[in-house]
């Protein structure tokens, strides 16, 4: 453990003279927030898995998901991550315009997503599986919906930050606000890439 | 805290060596380069739904979605070029998380049963 | 506001450049105004401490009327229902209002001058959390006042918990107001966590800090990980009772051992969340009056980072007649008789540390030994729980009741009131008395072995715990007496304390404060003088080993014998640096914290409720996102400020 506080770190904004690490404050406070959200998502997850073949008597996951469909939606969402890095790395290049069009972007693809969860949802409801229906049901809207909400919090600060930029106080020395939203952003990107795969792509019970 | 060691401790951390360190992130060519192996990855994932490969199905899936999750976390997230803190306290809880839950999983005999 | 600073605000405010006009910061002062916006760990820390009194005081009343109504057989003094609300808001808030908020209290004031660094990493952060703490314990305990405590718990079981057997508010209040303290605690966590590893003083090494602030540091990883178990716990159970999910319902197939394996998952990890402080407390104590370091500091070190290890791997122990199988009761039993190991380890180490010292019991010391005697009594009958058979015997019966007051009572609560004689010079700048205290010791520790000794026998006899009242004839009523005599007991011994710190307070008014090292100390905190200056240090030292401020006082003559190098005057610092650069006080805390309680009540009562509780939280992240960095009259003393408050990320 001992060698975790000999880690050199870049020279950062709030280098303070002390034995601390040297790492900023608030990246630091992000990370040691995302460690914690594994274990949130993990608990949902695990509720998801205990129950998705207790379907009761309404739809079993493997006859209700619609694979291309979210394919299609889980790459909007992974290549929202490529566009939040550019915007971060035309940031720290100075290049406002392209951070300011790669933020829009991010937040059109994460938009983009949230709708097709929308529409996901409403159809499942229409085929029968509402959020009461069964634990299945219940777990399966819980967990989606707590990674939407994510993504949707990850929206309002991306289009802060855009708005921020328009009135002209984002700028180059702020790119580490950029960065830790970013961070946020690749997360609830990494636990989709988690979700697509064992709730979607591992075969489902079916009924 | 006097000026001088201020300096000292300045000469430790503002090293030319350690800042260009962590400065030198990756160019945007090679972050669509990584976005590609994604999509690539994604799409291959994608195929198993339409192609049958039989049991080695949920092995080929879960190496695919480390893949996946490693990239974005190394290369987007910045951990290979970051401090190695972050990485400890990322992992930390991802190992935390999966031994616990894992464990939940058996009790409720989960791998057996699914 | 009328110019009350200390500081010439006048030429600051003309160069406040203010990105959107609006949001000024509040200037310091004294009143109650200083007290709502200050983002002091200092003074945050001491409102921990006082609304963790408060809460004690509710609480311990609960425990007084479950004592009474067990007092003697067919008890009349509550109904059954009533009983159930007030031993489940009896235990809700002793875990989550008190002892927890007490080693806030504790952490907050001291961690920061421990590690010898000026404030805590984002002290904006800091007060939010106490002011979110504040409204969860508020709104949980206006249950009473809505007629509609929770009734099934601590651990609230479900589906025990659900709409249809528990019908009305009461396991709303629950779900809603842990859910608001649990982000306080999780605010705070990842406050205090970032605050150890980046605000350390210039040499303070991870291997220098004290065994208080190690504690501390583990804790702080429990909660992380922790609180967001325990949070989809209470997701799950709201929206079940709420909005009709099927997380616990088992006529659509639900498993009901999902919240108790999520519960406990939480749940055994709190338990060390709860005791770890009062260890760390002990272990500053002891050898301060044993005049000897601590005994074996890595170990002690090591030891409390294996329990907050070891603590992830044992929670199914709580579940051994739930029915988890035999392989789960077999790897747990082993499991929870490993953790007895490492806590035996620093049972030892005190006892090391004490022998061959030159002991002086003074009440914070006798506190500190009866936390060692009476937490060995708790772990030993915890180690009979370990033992899946015994436990099929205990479970339920009074014999659990005993051995948690035993680690909870004996263990955390008896270590916070060394704590207190120990520090409290430290805070208020005049001691508590040691007549009154040794008072306050003894009365506790009578009446806490009274009440909960007894328990032991009780549930050997088969006695169940949360039954209203029992009937004559069963061989319980001898026993039960004696408990409720010492519950009374107990509460003299609070009154003591209570005499104590008014009597001090009073006796000390006029006089100068205390001197600067009362206790011949050992840690960093004690370079400050007594009552600690509201910038900390006047400049920050530089620490070259464990113990620095006794190494500064103490040196070796030439035959390796300990002599006195300093008196503590010299090595103390005056506390009259007047350069040093202090974070502004913030409203937006309090605000934002106030969004909660409405967010609950709205949704157990009307959602447009839920909705202004919505918008004031996000209209006051956006105002604390936009407030104006820092002071404006602060420009000076730049490179002094270890603690100025750096930008807070928008999402923090």
């Amino acid at each position: 453990m001992a060698d975790v506080m000999t880690t050199e770190a870049p020279a950062a904004a709030h280098q303070s003279e002390g034995a601390g690490t040297g790492i900023s404050n608030n990246k630091l406070l992000m990370w040691v927030f995302l460690g914690s959200e594994c274990l949130l998502f993990g608990g949902l997850i695990s509720t998801y898995l205990i129950y998705r073949s207790r379907f009761h008597t309404g739809p079993a996951p493997g006859d209700i998901f619609d694979i291309p469909f979210t394919s299609v939606s889980s790459f909007v969402l992974l290549m929202s991550s490529l566009t939040m890095v550019l915007a971060l790395s035309a940031l720290n290049r100075g290049d406002i315009r392209n951070n300011r069009l790669w933020l829009l972007t991010t937040a059109l693809l994460g938009s983009l997503f949230i709708g097709g969860q929308v529409y996901e949802f409403t159809t499942f409801v229409r085929e029968g599986l509402g959020y009461t229906t069964s634990p299945f049901s219940s777990a399966f809207f819980t967990l989606t919906g707590f990674h939407g909400i994510h993504v949707s919090v990850g929206i309002v600060m991306l289009m802060s930050l855009f708005i921020s930029s328009l009135r002209g106080s984002l700028r180059q020395e702020h790119s580490e606000t950029v960065e830790i939203v970013g961070l946020y952003w690749h997360f609830v990107d990494i636990v989709w890439i988690f979700i697509f795969t064992v709730i979607y792509l591992v075969p489902s019970p079916t009924s | 805290m006097s000026t001088t060691d201020i300096a000292q401790s300045g000469d430790t951390s503002h090293d030319g060596g350690h800042g260009d360190e962590g400065h030198e992130h990756p160019s945007d060519a090679k972050y669509i380069q990584i976005a590609a192996i994604l999509g690539v990855l994604t799409a291959l994932e994608v195929s198993t739904y339409f192609v049958n490969i039989g049991p080695a199905l949920i092995p080929t899936l879960m190496v695919m979605m480390g893949v996946k999750f490693f990239l974005v976390a190394a290369w987007f997230m910045h951990l290979r070029f970051d401090s190695s803190l972050f990485t400890k306290f990322f992992v930390g809880g991802l190992v935390l998380a999966t031994g616990v839950y894992m464990i939940a999983l058996t009790a409720f005999e989960f791998w057996t049963k699914g | 506001m009328t110019a009350t600073t200390t500081t010439p605000a006048t030429v600051g405010e003309g160069a406040a450049a203010q990105p959107l006009g609006v949001y000024t910061r509040p200037k310091g002062g004294n009143g109650w105004r200083d007290w709502v916006t200050t983002v002091d760990h200092k003074k945050i820390g001491i409102l921990y401490g006082a609304a963790a009194l408060f809460f004690f005081a509710i609480g311990g009343l609960e425990a007084l009327l479950i004592r009474l109504q067990m007092a003697t057989p067919d008890g009349t003094v509550l109904g059954a229902d009533m009983y159930n609300q007030v031993f489940t808001m009896h235990g809700v808030t002793m875990v989550f209002l008190v002892i927890m908020p007490l080693a806030a209290a504790f952490a907050n004031y001291l961690l920061p001058l421990q590690i010898g660094a000026r404030d805590v990493a984002f002290p904006r952060l800091n007060a939010l959390s106490f002011w979110i703490f504040l409204a969860g314990g508020l709104f949980l305990n206006t249950s009473w006042l809505f007629g509609d405590a929770p009734t099934g718990g601590w651990f609230a079981y479900a589906p025990n918990t659900g709409v249809t057997f528990s019908p009305g508010h009461g396991m709303d209040f629950y779900a809603l107001g842990l859910q608001i303290t649990g982000i306080a605690s999780l605010l705070s966590a990842m406050n205090l966590i970032v605050t150890v590893l980046n605000m350390r003083a210039p040499g303070m090494t991870l291997f220098k800090m004290p065994v208080f602030t190690w504690m501390i540091l583990v804790v702080q990883f429990l909660l992380l990980f922790a609180i967001p178990v325990i949070t989809v716990a209470l997701f799950l159970l709201l929206f079940d009772r709420n909005f009709g999910a099927n997380f616990f319902n088992p006529e659509m197939g639900s498993d009901p051992l999902l919240w108790q394996h999520l519960f406990w998952i939480f749940g055994h990890p709190e338990v060390y969340v709860l005791i770890l402080p009062s260890f760390g407390i002990v272990s500053e104590v002891i050898p301060t009056f044993s005049r000897k370091p601590i005994f074996g500091y890595e170990f002690m070190v090591f030891s409390g980072i294996a329990i907050g290890f070891m603590g992830w791997g044992v929670w199914a122990h709580h579940m051994f007649v739930s029915g988890v199988g035999p392989i789960a009761v077999g790897a747990f039993t082993l499991s929870t008789m490993f953790i007895a190991v490492p806590t035996g380890v620093k049972i030892l180490n005190w006892m090391a540390t004490m022998w061959g010292g030159k002991l002086r019991f003074t009440t914070a010391m006798l506190f500190a030994t009866g936390v060692v005697s009476m937490f060995t009594v708790g772990g030993l009958s915890g180690v009979t729980h370990a033992v899946a058979p015994a436990d099929t015997q205990q479970t339920d019966t009074y014999y659990i009741v005993a051995h948690f007051h035993y680690v909870i009572f004996g263990g955390a609560l008896l270590g916070f009131f060394a704590g207190f004689y120990f520090w409290w010079p430290k805070v208020f700048g005049h001691m508590l008395g040691e007549r009154l205290g040794k008072w306050n010791f003894w009365t506790m520790l009578i009446g806490f072995n009274l009440t909960f000794g007894p328990m032991h026998i009780l549930g050997l006899q088969g006695m169940s715990r949360r039954i209203d009242t029992y009937s004559p004839g069963f061989g319980f009523e001898l026993w039960n007496l004696v408990a409720t005599i010492g519950a009374f007991t107990i509460a003299l011994g609070v009154l003591f304390f209570a005499l104590n710190v008014i009597f001090s307070a009073r006796r000390a008014r006029g006089l100068p404060p205390v001197g600067p090292d009362p206790w011949d100390a050992r840690s960093l905190e004690w370079f400050c003088p007594n009552p600690t200056p509201v910038h900390n240090f006047d400049e920050l030292i530089q620490v070259e080993s464990l113990d620095e401020f006794w190494h500064r006082k103490y040196g070796t003559d030439e035959n390796g014998r300990i002599v006195r190098v300093a008196t503590a005057e010299e090595v103390c610092q005056k506390g009259d640096a007047t350069d040093v650069h202090l974070p502004s006080p913030s409203y937006w805390p309090v605000v934002l914290a106030a969004g909660f309680p409405l967010i609950g009540y709205g949704i157990m009562y009307n959602l447009w409720l839920c909705a202004a509780g919505g918008i004031l939280v996000v209209m006051s992240i956006y105002a604390w996102v936009f407030e104006p960095p820092d002071d404006p009259d602060g420009a000076h003393g730049h490179e002094a400020d270890g603690a100025a408050e750096p930008e807070e990320a928008p999402v923090g």
